[in-house]
């Protein structure tokens, strides 16, 4: 294992190497770093063209200037050496251009990746489990019509529709037939097409779905709780409990109470921590977030461990998983609790279309949280419907496949519950492939990343880089390439090797 | 096929594959000989979303080459793209396609079905030239990137050795760098040269995949007995691979051309979109879409034509080539529902 991994580093690293020489060759050939001065009339004229020769090395061979480029930017991958990216047309160092731009559309790439994977899978899954249904096919289209949407335009239209109009409606809550015919009819298609079954069990499901979804929405609208919205302890604690449950249902059944048990135990010490802690939730740092999530986890741990028993594994994994549920809703509940605040802060346009946060906000910690989420949704959102679409196909076929497959039929045949059979047995194995789509989805993320962060102005990479393109600026484009493509080399070396790892049937050296 | 269909009880033994269901219709089909081509085309034909999908694009073509004309031939729309017009309905998209027992006035084309951009120019034309331009540069990338891919994927997988090692090379260069970026730097360089330079500079980095699919194909084709019967007989080497493995290889190479379309299509739209494509005074789907973005809040029907063009023509690409894939696929004997 060591050596292939090794191995594969250095066939990255020349890979590297070659993309590099090849980009520089374009981009340096291609482009004209002295257009902008034809034009000008400044009266230093020939001194700044002289001097941006000389940053910029122009009067040197271009291997030179490979090279010179190289030697500079080969520090950034040896830890202890000074990293040197060149200088920009502005004469800003693009090593601090990328420092500065990166966490921001790492932030965007991340949360869109782990919605389109969670999304893409579970919605994947249930479209194999009901194959051929009403369900099935609609997903089937939806998912060649994500394929088929320009990004570009997706996003130009969620900045009308997901934010101008939203925020619209959120200043004065209503319920119109429109908005009511649209929330019935997605529930009703969405929770009868979950459930299966029979025509007629489809249909009852749908239509108590529809008027269910209806009658909570017109509720919602009507006590104000869109302009306050919040949670409460008593859905914070149905939500806890909801969990547990189904973290039990994940790892073994509900018939095992010994694990049920101290899921629950886990469900209500985070509950109750949380808020014994109120005050301290008040404005907290991560560090105090992370110690609550840390002590609700080991109480979680400690259960299961001593009375575990038997199931002591099992009941260890769904305390755990629980904790983190628990975590997740108290985190969303007191986030949202400051809603009235942030959006009164912000004039009441709560949804942001421009940049990756309010300049100069200040405020608690939930409202800085608040304030990233209502800038990260929509941007998230366009570049999430893409990969989607691709996660929810391929792990859709994998899963058909697996479901196929002798040894299914096996579990199956020994009399195992068809919940055990597809998350234990089935699922386990369908996931293997999807390690090299998530791999070789990351190059399209960061495309998208690239249109995106330019409709809705975020300082990320992508704003970096079509800037640079646009004024031949060869060093920042040089910088911006160079990173991803070390991500997309970097993403296919983890997708080789937990593919070998995920599946014993890979032998590698 | 599933384990239910092969323990059938009442098979028929005589049929060609012998594993067929019973089903009337389908038995009936897999008994009477058909070649190929017939088999593959009947499958597609039978595959509802391609169906559609092949209709529709058929449509828009025809729609976007005759209505406003191409090249010196006149079509039969009344108005040019470059031409203002006054402005009539305020702009507005005369279209109507309601009819008159909903709101009244009936269907409807009128003068601008798809409205006036701020000057004056009809939008109908302007989206079908942009629809013609987007089309064909789709077109140029997937047949000349399917051309490249396609000899460089056979030579390699054909000859092996030094030739493959540099083909394959280049490829793993080619996939590692994200397309859109590279696209950028040689779109914006070469954007004044035209559209159809465009296309080929962009056929030549998109032609990987295939010839790794290609490669792949001939790696396992080149142990087939005929392919040695072929050697036997004193066939050259360009004869065997073009007259006997390309053949075989077909239903990979089609499949992966029409997908190659559909990315084609999303990918000019992108580049102009950034203003790295197609260049005024030409203009495509993504530059239309470019151009009128900030016009939604005003006027959003300059928004509306060219995404949903762009959208039908990809869906329908998209939707071709997975009723392809099916047809081609040799498992495969009974018609997808």
């Amino acid at each position: 294992m060591g050596s292939y991994i090794l191995r594969r580093i250095l066939a990255s690293l020349l890979i590297l190497l070659a993309a590099s020489f090849l980009m520089f060759a374009l981009v340096t050939l291609s482009g004209d770093p002295l257009a902008e001065f034809t034009g000008s009339n400044a009266p230093d004229k020939a001194r700044l063209i002289q001097e941006r020769i000389e940053t910029l090395n122009l009067d040197r061979p271009f291997l030179v200037q490979y090279f010179l480029w190289l030697g500079g930017a080969i520090g950034c991958l040896i830890p202890g050496m000074s990293c040197d990216l060149g200088v920009n047309l502005s004469n800003q160092p693009v090593t601090s251009l990328i420092v500065d731009a990166f966490p921001t559309t790492l932030q965007l790439v991340l949360a869109a990746t782990i919605l389109a994977i969670v999304l893409g899978i579970s919605i994947g899954i249930i479209s194999a489990i009901r194959q051929y249904t009403a369900f099935d096919y609609s997903i089937t289209f939806l998912a060649f019509l994500f394929y088929s949407l320009p990004i570009f335009w997706v996003a130009v239209l969620l900045k009308e529709f997901g934010a101008i109009r939203i925020n619209d409606w959120l200043a004065e809550p209503a319920v119109t037939l429109p908005t009511a015919i649209v929330i019935a009819g997605f529930s009703a298609l969405f929770f009868s097409a979950v459930v299966g079954g029979s025509r007629k069990q489809r249909l009852l499901v749908g239509l108590g779905a529809a008027v269910g979804a209806v009658l909570i929405f017109v509720g919602l609208v009507a006590s104000g709780w869109f302009s306050n919205p919040g949670m409460g302890p008593g859905v914070v604690t149905i939500g806890a409990a909801a969990a547990a449950v189904g973290a039990t249902l994940l790892f073994t059944n509900l018939e095992n109470r010994r694990v049920l048990f101290i899921a629950l135990g886990t469900a209500a010490a985070g509950v109750i921590t949380a808020y014994a802690a109120l005050p301290l939730l008040e404005d907290p740092s991560w560090l105090t977030l992370f110690g609550l999530g840390a002590l609700v986890t080991a109480i979680g741990v400690g259960l299961g461990w001593i009375f575990g028993d038997i199931d002591r594994p099992a009941a260890i994994r769904a305390a755990v998983l629980t904790s983190f549920g628990v975590g997740l809703l108290v985190f969303m509940d007191r986030t949202v609790s400051s809603f009235a605040a942030y959006s009164a802060e912000v004039n009441g346009r709560p949804v942001a279309t421009i940049g990756s946060k309010t300049p100069n906000f200040n405020g608690t910690f939930w409202e800085v949280t608040l304030d990233t989420a209502t800038h990260l949704v929509l941007p998230t959102l366009a570049i999430m419907l893409i990969s989607f679409a691709g996660y929810s196909r391929y792990s859709r076929a994998s899963m058909l496949e697996v479901l196929n497959a002798d040894y299914v039929r096996t579990a199956r045949a020994k009399g195992l519950t068809e919940r055990t059979v597809v998350l234990r047995h089935a699922f386990r194995n369908a996931m293997i492939p999807l390690a090299t789509l998530a791999a070789i989805d990351f190059g399209a993320v960061i495309s998208g990343a690239i249109i995106t962060e330019t409709v809705f102005g975020w300082k990320g990479m992508g704003v970096l880089f079509t800037s640079a393109v646009q004024r031949d600026d060869a060093y920042q484009i040089m910088g911006v390439f160079m990173v991803t493509a070390i991500a997309v080399l970097l993403f296919n070396l983890i997708a080789d090797i937990s593919y070998a790892i995920l599946d014993p049937r890979i032998r590698l050296s | 096929m599933t384990m239910r269909e092969s323990i059938e009880p009442d098979m028929t033994p005589l049929g060609p594959l012998g594993s067929e269901g019973p089903e009337g219709p389908e038995r009936e089909f897999t008994i009477k000989a058909r070649t190929q081509g017939q088999m593959v085309r009947r499958r597609f034909i039978r595959h509802r979303g391609a169906a559609i999908g092949f209709t529709a694009l058929v449509i828009v073509i025809i729609l976007a080459y005759t209505s406003i004309g191409f090249w010196k031939i006149p079509g039969w729309w009344y108005l040019g793209y470059t031409k203002t017009n006054p402005i009539v309905n305020g702009g507005a998209p005369t279209l109507d396609v309601l009819p008159a027992f909903i709101d009244g006035d009936g269907f409807m084309i009128g003068p601008h079905p798809f409205g006036q951009d701020q000057i004056g120019r009809d939008y109908f034309a302007l989206t079908m030239r942009g629809t013609q331009i987007s089309l064909m540069v789709a077109f140029v990338i997937g047949i000349l990137s399917t051309f490249i891919g396609a000899v460089a994927g056979a030579i390699s997988g054909y000859y092996g050795g030094q030739a493959d090692n540099v083909i394959m090379r280049f490829t793993d260069l080619l996939l590692t760098i994200p397309i859109l970026t590279i696209a950028a730097v040689v779109g914006n360089a070469t954007g004044n040269l035209g559209p159809f330079f465009l296309a080929v500079v962009l056929s030549l980095l998109i032609w990987t995949s295939l010839a790794r699919l290609v490669r792949g194909e001939f790696l396992s084709l080149r142990e087939k007995e005929y392919v040695e019967a072929a050697r036997a007989m004193g066939a050259s080497s360009p004869r065997i691979i073009f007259r006997h493995m390309l053949p075989n290889a077909i239903g990979t190479i089609i499949v992966s051309a029409t997908l190659t379309i559909a990315v084609a299509i999303l990918l000019e739209a992108a580049l102009s979109f950034l203003g790295f494509g197609i260049r005024s005074p030409d203009t495509s789907l993504g530059l239309l879409i470019s151009t009128y973005q900030t016009a939604f809040s005003t006027r959003p029907w300059l928004f509306w034509w060219p995404g949903l063009f762009i959208v039908i023509i990809a869906l329908s690409v998209n939707f071709i080539g997975d009723g392809l894939r099916d047809a081609f696929d040799p498992k495969q004997n009974r018609v997808r529902a």
